[in-house]
């Protein structure tokens, strides 16, 4: 069982990271929108050093929406989907398994590009040890809550969308504890360890839940 | 070991297909499932492998080595190759061996077998339909399942590839193994039965 998880792990990854897979597109992404912003407020660099966080958040968010939809409906496409339902492992852990690989391949990549693109905001070491900790710990919350829009985007032949739509929402609060913690980090009134706790837990109780009702969302599309 | 399908009935989309199905499949038996297109023939291998629930009935795999489903039971060869591209063939097999739990035959042997062994590490986007389709057969061979539900085994397959199934699935079948197969072709399976879907005569 261990090894048929970790066949679906190592097999998304690779397929992640060759050529095509996708895995770069979202820290792209993430540097046009971040470097957007900076055009749309104007040359205010202490303005951009408060917001900040919030830009360097709202970036992970978007970037982190980009690719969902293909986690299932790829394999859906190809009929693999029918294989990985007969291997002999409850489908909820091979969705777990495919949301950690997709968080490796898009959601651990954002946190670790958060830093660089932080100096392009003017932010100072402690905002950018803060912004990557709260990414770190936030981002498998967006992955596995969107991993629910993912199975249910198998329906959808352009599903995409439709699932950063859906997933949106869902992902307000992330997004708020995230910059809240942050903010903390950087010194303000909240303590620091209260809103983030709040994404741990979330990132938590969403690996548990969200391949549990990915898993039925599919079972249900597919009948 | 034996298939049981009993009453069975199936609606796709408000459509009915079939209804008040029967059959049994014993081990060593081929059951080949021919009838003209849109006759149910694919809707019934998938609500066999589990993934389509039936409207009505049951089907059963009678002793079984407690198989939590008859879907861990089985192999499943549809349509669709499931062959990823990006990887290469020897990657493909070797990612089925790994997810089935597989080991009797080592994934080379079934590249082999297939005579993919040449083309192993090229990516599979590169074979032809022909090969990707003998790289999705070649998956019966790494994991040992009894049940092997096959829909259009023979698409896109050239006679030397015809006939390497043919022999395998002889093989599985006086092992003890089940066949069924969803076809056009008229495959020469040993002890084979034909069940005809369509025509209202189901």
């Amino acid at each position: 069982m261990i090894e048929a998880l970790r066949a679906v792990f190592a097999r998304d990854l690779a397929i992640a990271f060759r050529a095509g897979g996708g895995a770069g597109i979202g820290v792209v992404f993430f540097l046009a929108i971040v470097t957007v912003v900076p055009f749309a407020i104007g040359p205010d660099l202490p303005l951009l050093t408060r917001i900040g966080p919030a830009i360097l958040w709202i970036g992970a968010l978007l970037a982190s929406l980009l690719g969902l939809d293909r986690i299932f409906s790829a394999d859906h496409e190809d009929g693999s989907l029918d294989q990985l339902l007969l291997a002999p492992v409850p489908f909820e852990l091979i969705a777990a398994a495919k949301g950690a690989a997709h968080w490796v391949a898009t959601g651990l990549p954002l946190a670790i590009a958060a830093p660089l693109l932080g100096l392009l905001l003017g932010l100072d070491a402690k905002a950018l040890g803060a912004v990557a900790l709260t990414l770190l710990v936030g981002t498998p919350a967006l992955t596995f809550f969107g991993l629910v829009g993912a199975a249910l985007a198998v329906a959808l032949p352009r599903g995409g969308l439709l699932v950063a739509v859906l997933i949106l929402p869902l992902a307000v609060p992330i997004l708020i504890f995230g910059v809240a913690a942050t903010n903390a980090a950087i010194g303000g009134l909240v303590p620091f360890g209260t809103p983030f706790k709040l994404i741990a837990a979330l990132s938590l109780a969403t690996f548990v839940l969200g391949p549990i009702a990915a898993a039925a969302a599919i079972r249900q599309i597919r009948d | 070991m034996r298939l049981l399908v009993e009453d069975l009935a199936c609606v796709r989309g408000e459509r009915s297909l079939f209804r008040g199905l029967g059959f049994t499949v014993g081990a060593g038996e081929a059951l080949l499932v021919t009838g003209p297109n849109g006759a149910g023939k694919s809707s019934l291998l998938r609500l066999i492998a589990g993934f389509l629930r039936p409207a009505q009935g049951r089907i059963v795999l009678e002793g079984g080595d407690a198989e939590p489903s008859i879907g861990s039971a089985a192999h499943f060869v549809g349509h669709l190759d499931a062959v990823k591209g990006a990887l290469s063939a020897a990657e493909n097999l070797a990612f089925a061996r790994s997810l089935f739990g597989g080991g009797r035959a080592h994934a080379d042997a079934a590249l082999a077998r297939f005579g993919l062994q040449r083309l192993a590490s090229i990516p599979a986007r590169m074979l032809s339909a022909g090969q990707r389709r003998r790289l999705a057969l070649a998956r019966l061979l790494v994991a040992r399942r009894p049940l092997w539900l096959l829909d259009e085994p023979t698409s896109a397959l050239d006679a030397e590839g015809q006939e390497t199934l043919l022999a395998l699935a002889n093989e599985h079948l006086s092992g003890g193994g089940l066949v069924v197969a969803a076809t056009h072709a008229p495959l020469k399976f040993a002890r084979v039965r034909e069940l005809r879907l369509g025509g209202g005569a189901a």
